[in-house]
C-alpha cells in the first residue's frame, strides 16, 4: 500500500519533498496512475499536488504568462489568456487526449512526463517557455530543451518540484499553428505534430519563424537550417518544401506500433505546408 | 484513513486505504455499481464521475484525492422516479444499446451542459469523444444530448419568469 500525502502548501510540499525523495508527484495522475499500474503499482509514497494553491494559479506580469504546473489542461483552455493569447498552446490543448483527461491532467504533468509525444512540448518550445523550479536551496529556471533530456528523463534534482510555467507573450506573430497527425480524433498520442510561430513584416515576408516537431525524435526537435530557409520569403509552397527537406533531415524519429519512422520523416516535412494555406487567408 | 466527502449531495464517510481507486470505493463501498470500469487505464470514459462538477475518471483517481469534493456519480444525476433530463433522452432516443458506457456518456454530456446549454452537434460529440462506445451508438447519442439541451433551455415563458423574479 502507497503512502498518500497531501500537503496544503508550497513549504509543507517542498519539505515533504526533500523528507522523501523516492516519492511521487501526482498532479491529475493521467500519466503516473497508468503507468504504474503497468509496473506493479503506486511507487511507497505519493504527493498530491491538488490541494498546493501556489501550484494553480495563471497570473501575468512583466510581458509573460506565468502558469501554475498542477494548472489543469481544461484551466488553460479556459483563460482567454492562453485560449485567445496563445493560439498555438491553445491548438495543442485542445486536442490533448479528451475532456476527462484535459479535467485531470496538468501542463507539468505534460512537461515532467517528458514524452517524445507531449502534445503541449512543441507549441511551449516556439513559445520560448522556462520551466521554474523550486527546492529547500531556492529557485532555479531553465529552458525547455535544458530541462528536458530524454525519454522520461528531466533535470528535476531530488528535492525539487516543478512550480510553474513562464511563458513569454509573443509579439507580432500573426501565424500560430499546431497540428497533430494521430490515429483517432480523441486519446490520439501524436504520430507526428508540429508547432509553428511566423511574424511576418510588412510585405508578407517571415522575418522570425520557429518550428518544433513532436514525436520526431527522443525529445523535441527544432530545425534551425529549416527556420532560415523560411526567412525574407513569403511562406509560399515553394518556400515551404524547401524548409521541409531541412526538416526531414533534422529529424530522428523511430519505428513503432502507431507509424514506421520514414512516414514519421515524411510527414513531418508535409506538415508544413499546410502554413501556405493558413498564410494565403 | 477516513475519508470525508459529498457523495450525490450527502456527506459521507468511510475507511479506506488512500492508494485505492476511486472506482472501487464508489461502487464497493457504496455500492454506486453505475461507475463501470472499462478499460482502468483512462482510455475508454465509461467510469467518469463530476468531481466538483467536472467530468473526471475514476479509474484514475486515488481515494486520497476525494477528500473535501463533492462527487456525481450517474444514480445522482437523476432517479428512476425523477430522471435526469439527460437519462430521459437517452432512454426516449434509443441511446442505450448495451449501456455500459451510458453512464460516462451521461457524465460527460452533464459536464458540457453545465457549461454550455446550447451546444452544437460538434461541439456534444467532443464533449463525449473520450468515451467509447463499444455498440456505435454515437449518433443517436449525440441525438439525445441535443434533444436533453433543447428539454433543459428555459423557453419563452421561463425566460420572462427569470427576467420578471429579477435573475436567476
Amino acid at each position: 500500500m502507497s503512502r498518500v500525502h497531501a500537503p496544503r502548501g508550497l513549504a509543507e510540499l517542498l519539505a515533504l519533498r526533500a523528507d522523501l525523495p523516492g516519492a511521487a508527484l501526482m498532479a491529475g495522475g493521467t500519466d503516473l496512475v497508468p503507468r504504474s499500474r503497468a509496473r506493479g503499482g503506486l511507487p511507497e509514497d505519493v504527493i498530491l499536488l491538488q490541494d498546493v494553491p501556489e501550484l494553480h494559479g495563471i497570473t501575468s506580469g512583466k510581458g509573460l504568462l506565468r502558469i501554475g504546473a498542477a494548472a489543469t489542461h481544461a484551466a488553460l483552455l479556459a483563460d482567454p489568456r492562453v485560449g485567445r493569447g496563445l493560439p498555438v498552446l491553445a491548438r495543442a490543448l485542445a486536442c490533448l487526449a479528451s475532456p476527462a483527461i484535459r479535467n485531470m491532467g496538468s501542463i507539468g504533468g505534460n512537461i515532467c512526463t517528458a514524452s517524445p509525444a507531449g502534445d503541449t512540448l512543441p507549441p511551449l518550445h516556439v513559445l520560448e517557455a522556462r520551466v521554474e523550479l523550486a527546492g529547500r536551496e531556492g529557485v532555479r529556471e531553465l529552458s525547455l530543451a535544458e530541462f528536458i533530456l530524454g525519454p522520461g528523463r528531466t533535470a528535476l534534482g531530488p528535492g525539487e518540484v516543478l512550480c510553474a510555467v513562464l511563458v513569454p507573450r509573443p509579439e507580432g506573430f500573426s501565424l500560430q499553428h499546431f497540428e497533430k497527425v494521430g490515429l483517432r480524433g480523441a486519446m490520439a498520442i501524436a504520430v507526428v505534430s508540429l508547432a509553428a510561430m511566423l511574424r511576418l513584416d510588412g510585405r508578407g515576408r517571415v522575418a522570425e519563424a520557429r518550428l518544433a516537431w513532436g514525436s520526431a525524435g527522443p525529445a523535441v526537435v527544432r530545425c534551425p537550417a529549416a527556420e532560415a530557409a523560411l526567412l525574407g520569403r513569403r511562406p509560399t509552397l515553394s518556400a515551404l518544401r524547401a524548409a521541409a527537406r531541412h526538416a526531414r533531415a533534422a529529424v530522428r524519429p523511430i519505428d513503432d506500433l502507431r507509424a514506421s519512422a520514414a512516414y514519421r520523416r515524411e510527414v513531418a516535412g508535409n506538415l508544413l505546408l499546410r502554413l501556405a494555406d493558413l498564410s494565403s487567408r | 484513513m477516513t475519508i470525508r466527502f459529498l457523495l450525490n449531495g450527502r456527506e459521507v464517510a468511510c475507511e479506506s486505504a488512500p492508494d485505492r481507486r476511486a472506482v472501487d470505493l464508489l461502487r464497493e463501498e457504496f455500492g454506486l455499481t453505475g461507475v463501470k470500469e472499462g478499460c482502468g487505464g483512462g482510455e475508454c470514459g465509461a467510469c467518469a464521475v463530476l468531481v466538483d462538477g467536472s467530468a473526471r475518471l475514476s479509474c484514475l483517481m486515488l481515494a486520497a484525492q476525494l477528500a473535501g469534493r463533492s462527487v456525481v456519480t450517474v444514480e445522482g444525476l437523476g432517479t428512476a422516479e425523477a430522471p435526469h433530463p439527460l437519462q430521459t433522452a437517452f432512454a426516449e432516443h434509443g441511446a442505450v444499446q448495451c449501456g455500459y458506457c451510458a453512464p460516462g456518456m451521461l457524465m460527460a454530456a452533464a459536464d458540457l451542459l453545465a457549461r454550455d446549454p446550447s451546444p452544437d452537434r460538434e461541439a456534444i460529440a467532443g464533449a463525449v469523444s473520450g468515451t467509447l462506445c463499444r455498440c456505435g451508438g454515437y449518433g443517436k447519442i449525440v441525438e439525445a444530448v441535443e434533444r436533453a439541451a433543447e428539454a433543459m433551455r428555459p423557453g419563452p415563458v421561463r425566460k420572462a419568469l427569470r427576467k420578471k423574479r429579477g435573475g436567476a
